[in-house]
């Protein structure tokens, strides 16, 4: 299907970090899905040539898929909300530190936005 | 006990779809999946429609038991309510 490996992933993983972190967000400490999350981000990358959300169905159209690009649009108030982004990749400081509850985290994307 | 009919709609990268799928495989349920993300042309186009009548905003997974009960996202509590788990 693909030839992105485990090495790939953790590379990414590296780069956002830091990045990420200075803006407040930070990878699930669950390593395994959160490197799995990011090997699905780089299938994306190959796939449609942008790295979209590998928890949403992407059209293939860079344009209509803008807001579910990673970083999604949605990861903001979902981090807010809920201590997460709907894939559960993006978390906040407590929710890693289990200091609040593990919710789902459901769709936030407008109904009119799926192709 | 009779074995319900256990349908899943899935992308190949969706760690929720991912997680779905080994629960089921884990509590030594039947099911089967269709990688929805995998797919192209007419095939994927029928497969949308068929998503959409289940749940209108296509999101995954999208469980359907015994043709009755559409759960939408792996929400374990609600999945094991519905298979007598």
């Amino acid at each position: 299907m693909n030839d992105v490996t485990r090495k790939d992933a953790e590379q990414l993983y590296e780069r956002l970090r830091p990045l990420q972190e200075k803006k407040g967000y930070y990878f699930n400490e669950d390593m395994e899905r959160t490197l799995d999350l990011l090997a699905g981000l780089l299938v994306n990358k190959e796939r449609y040539g942008y790295m979209c959300c590998p928890c949403r169905l992407a059209s293939g159209d860079r344009e209509k898929d803008r807001d579910i690009t990673c970083p999604c649009e949605y990861r903001e108030p979902d981090v807010k909300e809920y201590g997460s982004c709907y894939c559960n990749l993006y978390v906040s400081r407590e929710w890693n530190e289990g200091t609040i509850p593990r919710e789902y985290v459901p769709e936030r994307r407008p109904a009119e936005k799926f192709e | 006990m009779v074995q319900k009919t256990v349908r899943l709609f899935t992308l190949s990268t969706c760690s929720h779809c991912k997680a779905a799928k080994r629960f089921l495989a884990e509590n030594g349920v039947e099911h089967h999946f269709i990688d929805v993300d995998l797919l192209t042309g007419d095939e994927r186009h029928a497969v949308l429609q068929e998503v959409r009548k289940y749940n209108p905003r296509l999101s995954y997974p999208t469980i359907i038991i015994d043709e009755e009960i559409v759960i939408v996202g792996f929400r374990e509590q609600e999945l094991r309510e519905a298979l007598d788990l």
